[in-house]
């Protein structure tokens, strides 16, 4: 995950002579690929295999189920809403805390990756203690007549939560390992700070921010045990597609649960083509002579 | 990177920014999260006692953290083994792999969930393998490990493969040169630097095990006392009403995470003095 850390990789293929012998390494490799296609490869080629079970027709039908259909429409709107909510705090968390020195600084990155190792349901649980009947402000809200658990805008605040720090903690590394130089020669040359920002760090940290964005958005439409708590699972009102997968699973509909699960196989599949694009651009913009290292 | 002490910087924008990191990090963060810690607050210690000590729940904690502990050893050993075929070896297709290592981040918890119960249930394409050996797997504990094991997978080559990466062969020539085998090598020489890494590794993947959720309950079986998560038994506790009980479970959960966080936090340092060394 973390761009940096692997920011200087060696180009250093065995160029040593000190290796194991040929048998070991085949070995070797024999069980790590092993390992890799009973946990990773078939679990994957399972999910299509099982959504293709009864034809393309059958396939096709379960995707335009009208709940089916409006779980991809709520995935959607929250993806929409969460993203850039989480990518604007990102880019100026990181300009805080990559571009200048201040005491502290590691206890709040510490504080910003908080939301992963809470476990989803409790992150649910905490927004249910907030906005539901029995909580600060249920009592409030329900004179008011608004509805925030158990409907949509539980869902969003749910999924910003655990969302909170992709774009954060994949910026902060870049950026500090990128310095300060180059926004203080443009700042030295007379120009101004946001058009230093889009002109100089911006060009730099581009595939950083896709990079962010692209995780930051595969877990906004995947988050499961967060949303489950504060969705209520009304369908074709609060289902989003991994609640609807729940759903028709549980119902014994399992060709399309499988269906549907697809498309979010599909995006995990998008998700990790972009970020090695990205990774490797980010190395590239690393090792090219003028930058540090 | 310790260049800059200068008092005043140069660049713009310091307060503005700090301020709107702290200000949206309490809103999102910080202020939900102390909601469940005021809640806890309204119980007696003996309301509070009863609800995270019940048999239930304790029966809860030993499949979770057992089971996640499991999962982090087995991660471990095939974590290393993965991180070190794909820094060191070459074969066909290992780009490909590599990208792959991340799948459990990228798949929704509810996909891999429902997919490796149909994969190990009595007539999915390995259960029906194992079970004419006795072995059962969906809907019992060892799903719980299986479902463990695959989300836990990155985090251990994740955090040992560039550490591989940065080491210096010159030493393992040395220690040839010296007279060592390389099974010498690599246990006297090798491992004790990778080590903290692992360490740091084994830590992410048990704390991401313990809190896990979706991929778990639909291969648990979700039997109380037996194969029943702690994350589970809180949403149990929520749909009955029971807001006491969820949120005194929550807190202990959470308690549970912000060590782990902790203790993976100088771990990680740890290894980064071992880095500069």
């Amino acid at each position: 995950m973390n761009v940096a850390a692997n920011m200087n990789r060696t180009n250093g293929k065995n160029g040593s002579n000190v290796s194991e012998p040929a048998w070991v390494r085949v070995l070797l490799t024999a069980v790590a690929l092993g390992f890799i296609a009973l946990f990773l490869l078939l679990p994957l080629g399972a999910v299509f295999a099982q959504a293709l079970e009864k034809g393309w027709d059958a396939y096709l039908a379960a995707l335009k189920e009208p709940d089916t259909l409006s779980a991809i429409r709520l995935t959607l709107i929250t993806a929409v809403l969460c993203v850039p909510v989480n990518l604007l705090f990102g880019i100026i968390a990181a300009w805080a805390i990559a571009k200048f020195s201040f005491p502290g600084k590691s206890f709040l990155v510490t504080l910003i990756d908080l939301p992963f190792s809470v476990s989803p349901v409790v992150s649910g649980l905490i927004y249910v203690l907030i906005f539901g009947l029995q909580g600060w402000l249920g009592p409030w809200l329900q004179a008011h007549d608004i509805k925030i658990i158990f409907a949509v805008p539980g869902i969003v605040l749910a999924t910003v939560f655990v969302t909170f720090p992709f774009v954060a903690r994949e910026l902060i590394p870049l950026m500090e390992s990128q310095g300060r130089d180059e926004e203080e020669a443009a700042l030295t040359l007379g120009a101004g700070g946001l058009q230093t920002f889009f002109r100089v760090t911006f060009p730099n940290i581009k595939w950083g921010v896709l990079y962010g964005v692209i995780l930051c958005n595969a877990r906004a439409m995947g988050e499961f045990g967060a949303v489950s708590v504060v969705s209520g699972h009304v369908r074709g009102a609060t289902n989003t597609i991994p609640l609807q997968v729940e759903i028709l699973y549980n119902e014994y509909s399992y060709a399309a649960a499988f269906a549907v699960a697809s498309l979010l196989a599909l995006l995990a599949l998008v998700t990790l083509a972009v970020k090695s694009v990205a990774e490797w651009k980010i190395n590239q913009t690393l090792v090219t002579p003028g930058s540090e290292r | 990177m310790g260049l800059f002490r200068r008092k005043h910087a140069v660049l713009p924008g310091f307060g503005p920014s700090l301020g709107y990191t702290i200000f949206y990090l309490s809103v999102v963060v910080l202020i939900p999260l102390s909601a469940l810690f005021f809640k806890t607050a309204t119980l007696s210690w003996d309301q509070f006692v009863t609800a995270v000590a019940a048999p239930r729940v304790l029966a809860s904690y030993r499949v979770t953290f057992g089971s996640a502990l499991v999962a982090a050893a087995v991660n471990g050993v095939f974590g290393v083994l993965v991180a070190w075929v794909l820094v060191r070896y070459r074969f066909p297709g290992k780009k490909l792999i590599d990208a792959l290592v991340d799948l459990p981040f990228a798949l929704p918890t509810a996909v891999a969930g429902i997919t490796l119960a149909s994969i190990y249930s009595a007539n999915g394409w390995l259960g029906s393998r194992l079970e004419p050996l006795g072995i059962k797997v969906a809907f019992t504990p060892v799903g719980i490990m299986v479902a463990m094991i695959f989300i836990g997978l990155p985090f251990v080559v994740r955090t040992v493969q560039p550490v591989l990466e940065e080491l210096d062969q010159e030493i393992e020539e040395a220690a040839s040169c010296l007279g060592a085998s390389r099974w010498q090598t690599f246990y006297r020489v090798l491992f004790p630097t990778m080590l903290p890494a692992i360490l740091t590794g084994f830590a992410l993947a048990f704390a991401r095990a313990v809190g896990e959720y979706g991929s778990i309950i639909f291969i648990a079986g979700n039997m109380p006392m037996e194969s029943e998560i702690t994350p589970l038994l809180i949403i149990t506790k929520l749909e009955q009403y029971d807001y006491a009980g969820a949120t005194a479970i929550a807190t202990v959960m959470l308690l549970v995470s912000f060590l782990l966080l902790l203790s993976i936090n100088m771990l990680q340092k740890w290894s980064r003095r071992f880095a500069d060394n």
